[in-house]
C-alpha cells in the first residue's frame, strides 16, 4: 500500500486576523507531524510570513480578495502552499534586505525569512491569477534532534554579541 | 499575545519595558505609537527592554527600524537590552545587529547614553 499524503486546504479572507489563524493551524499540523518545538517556531513563522506577504503585497488588503492555504503532508515533508487574488511577482524582483542600502528599510524581509527557516521555497503562478508561494520543511526521522520534545529552543539566552 | 509596553525613567533615559509579540496588527502599532509619543514628549534617549518579547515577525522588525530611524531624526538614540534568543537570531541573520546596539544588562545600557 502507498504511504499515505495528507491534505488539508482552506481558504482565509484577506484580514489580519487570517494570519494568526494560519499560523496556528500549521503549527497544530506540525506539532502533530512530529516536528520539535525550534522547526515548529520556523514553520509557524513562515507561513506567517507568507499569508502576510499575501494580505498585504497580493492582495493589496481588498477584502473582496482571498487568501488560500494548502498543506500536504506526505511521508517525507511537509509542504505549505499559500496563494493570492494579486498580480503575481518575480523573486528575482524582490530587493536583497541584506544589502547595505536595504538595512534601513521597513519591509522586504518576509520572503527572506522564509527561505531561511525552510528547506525548499519557490513561488509559482498561481491558479487564481496571483502568485503562490511553495515552501516545504522535511519530517523529522524519529528521535532525532529535530524531532518532537527535543528541540533546543529556549528564551532567555544571554546575547552572543553585545556593544 | 497583545503586547505591552511600560516606559519608566532611568535618569534622563527612558527604558521601555516590553512584553507579548510584536507582530503585524496590534503589537506593531503599539510600538510604533509609544515610540512616537516618547519622542513627541522628548524623550528621546530610550532602551527597549526586549526581555519578554519571544516572537517578532517581519513587521515588528520594520517597526523596530522604524523606531530606530524615528528617534534618531530627533538626534536621539534607540538601544536594544535583554534579547530572548529567538529575538537575537531574527536580528542576527537579518543583519540588524549592524545597526542596533545591543545589551545583556540595564545599567550598561542606560551609562552607554553618557
Amino acid at each position: 500500500m502507498a504511504p499515505e499524503t495528507k491534505h488539508l486546504e482552506v481558504t482565509l479572507e484577506t484580514q489580519v486576523e487570517s494570519v494568526n489563524l494560519a499560523e496556528e493551524m500549521c503549527l497544530r499540523l506540525a506539532e502533530a507531524a512530529g516536528f520539535g518545538e525550534d522547526e515548529c517556531y520556523r514553520i509557524g513563522m513562515s507561513v506567517r510570513e507568507g499569508v502576510i506577504n499575501a494580505f498585504h503585497y497580493g492582495n493589496k488588503e481588498k477584502p473582496e480578495k482571498k487568501i488560500h492555504l494548502a498543506v500536504d503532508l506526505t511521508p517525507d515533508k511537509m509542504i505549505i502552499h499559500v496563494a493570492d487574488e494579486g498580480t503575481g511577482f518575480k523573486l528575482s524582483d524582490v530587493p536583497d534586505p541584506l544589502a547595505e542600502e536595504n538595512l534601513l528599510s521597513t519591509s522586504g524581509r518576509g520572503i527572506f525569512l522564509m527561505r531561511a527557516f525552510m528547506d525548499e521555497f519557490d513561488v509559482v503562478p498561481a491558479r487564481t491569477g496571483g502568485a503562490e508561494i511553495v515552501m516545504s520543511k522535511r519530517l523529522p526521522s524519529p528521535g532525532s534532534p529535530e524531532a518532537n520534545g527535543n528541540g533546543s529552543g529556549g528564551h532567555g539566552s544571554a546575547p552572543h554579541r553585545e556593544a | 499575545m497583545a503586547l505591552h509596553l511600560t516606559p519608566r525613567d532611568s535618569g534622563a533615559i527612558t527604558v521601555v519595558d516590553a512584553s507579548g509579540r510584536i507582530t503585524l496588527g496590534d503589537g506593531s502599532a503599539n510600538l510604533r505609537k509609544t515610540i512616537r509619543q516618547l519622542v513627541e514628549e522628548a524623550h528621546c534617549k530610550i532602551v527597549l527592554n526586549l526581555a519578554d518579547v519571544d516572537y517578532i515577525d517581519s513587521s515588528g522588525i520594520g517597526e523596530l527600524v522604524s523606531a530606530y530611524t524615528a528617534v534618531r531624526s530627533k538626534g536621539g538614540e534607540l538601544k536594544l537590552l535583554h534579547l530572548t534568543k529567538k529575538v537575537h537570531d531574527l536580528l542576527q541573520i537579518t543583519k540588524l545587529f549592524t545597526v542596533f546596539e545591543v545589551y545583556s544588562d540595564e545599567t550598561a545600557a542606560v551609562r552607554s547614553f553618557g
